[in-house]
């Protein structure tokens, strides 16, 4: 009996969370515009909680921001416009996805560029290495010619 | 290679390393940039907390440099922030007007008749909509504008009298 009253405290313990922090849920009343609605806030950044999307947070900001977002959707802007909208306001960061341009070039290409370097490297180490032991096996046979 | 250079050149590329941290430390993350900066200020027409039946919009400041203030009595920092206002104001070097964020008329003017009124006007942003146009994400916020009605400068957080001396005065300075 007493177990059992234990397993229903955890089994709650273990569902606390997860009222306390569902998706923030969209009101739905034109299921098109809610799907839109739902793939952009997703591409955009909240800017109360910044490792959040605007589809994950519940701050305030970010109710406003989906019902504004909403709001420009009914009003038949595209996407990209939306987007721009929102970058005119609150700067790139706004955006989830940075976007590619002399700035963010770094953050683009800066892990490509560091595997090139390693595999350069690499490459370079082991030819020279090679090179290395190349020499030390000519120098034995020498000294052997010289010995016999 | 030489045979110092092997041991030198992971220092060096460490203590880059380590500076970039160092610097990254002292930024703050939650300080976002703003793209409004040399930038027109977006118009608005709002009703006044004073006498809702009349408007405040940032035309009627042409000519002056102000600073708009984003504030609500819901927001904490907004109170430690008021003492320096009021100091602004009765410095008089700029006029000040207040942008009343997500917040209810009755209780704003209890805040502003219990601890001073530092403002020239101030607008009621009920539903952040005017807001969202300046980029707010957090209050307090302040907008240095100058007699074109550009935007010169935000102020993310409280303004302290830290702030005001060393980056706002000066600016302002220069702008009249």
């Amino acid at each position: 009996m007493k177990l059992s009253i234990l397993k229903v405290l955890s089994a709650l313990l273990l569902i606390l969370p997860l009222l306390a922090c569902t998706e923030a849920r969209p009101l739905a009343d034109d299921p098109a515009v809610e799907v839109r609605l739902r793939h952009l806030s997703h591409e955009l950044r909240c800017l109360v909680c910044q490792n959040q999307t605007l589809a994950d947070s519940n701050a305030p900001l970010a109710q406003d921001l989906r019902q504004e977002v909403r709001e420009l959707i009914v009003k038949g802007l595209n996407d990209q416009e939306i987007t721009d909208y929102l970058v005119v306001r609150y700067g790139d960061f706004v955006r989830y996805r940075p976007a590619v341009n002399a700035q963010t070039l770094l953050l683009w290409i800066g892990p490509a560029l560091l595997l090139a370097i390693g595999f350069g490297s690499l490459w370079w180490t082991l030819r020279r290495r090679n090179s290395l032991l190349a020499d030390i096996d000519n120098n034995d046979q020498e000294e052997k010619e010289e010995e016999a | 290679m030489r045979p110092y250079l092997r041991y030198l050149l992971p220092l060096a590329i460490f203590l880059v390393l380590v500076g970039f941290f160092a610097a990254g430390l002292k930024l703050n993350p939650r300080e976002v940039p703003s793209p409004l900066i040399d930038k027109p200020a977006p118009a608005f027409d709002l009703p006044l907390l004073s006498d809702v039946g009349k408007k405040f919009s940032p035309e009627q400041m042409r000519g002056q440099v102000w600073v708009l203030n984003v504030w609500a009595s819901w927001c904490g920092a907004c109170r430690d922030e008021h003492p320096v206002l009021m100091a602004m104001s009765r410095q008089g070097a700029l006029a000040i007007v207040g942008l009343n964020y997500k917040d209810t008329n009755a209780e704003a003017a209890t805040v502003l008749k219990n601890s001073g009124n530092p403002y020239q006007f101030v607008a009621v942003d009920a539903d952040g909509r005017t807001g969202i146009d300046y980029g707010v994400y957090g209050v307090p916020e302040s907008y240095i504008i100058d007699k074109q009605g550009i935007i010169r400068y935000k102020q993310i957080g409280p303004m302290t009298a830290n702030v005001l001396r060393e980056k706002i005065m000066p600016l302002v300075k220069g702008l009249q």
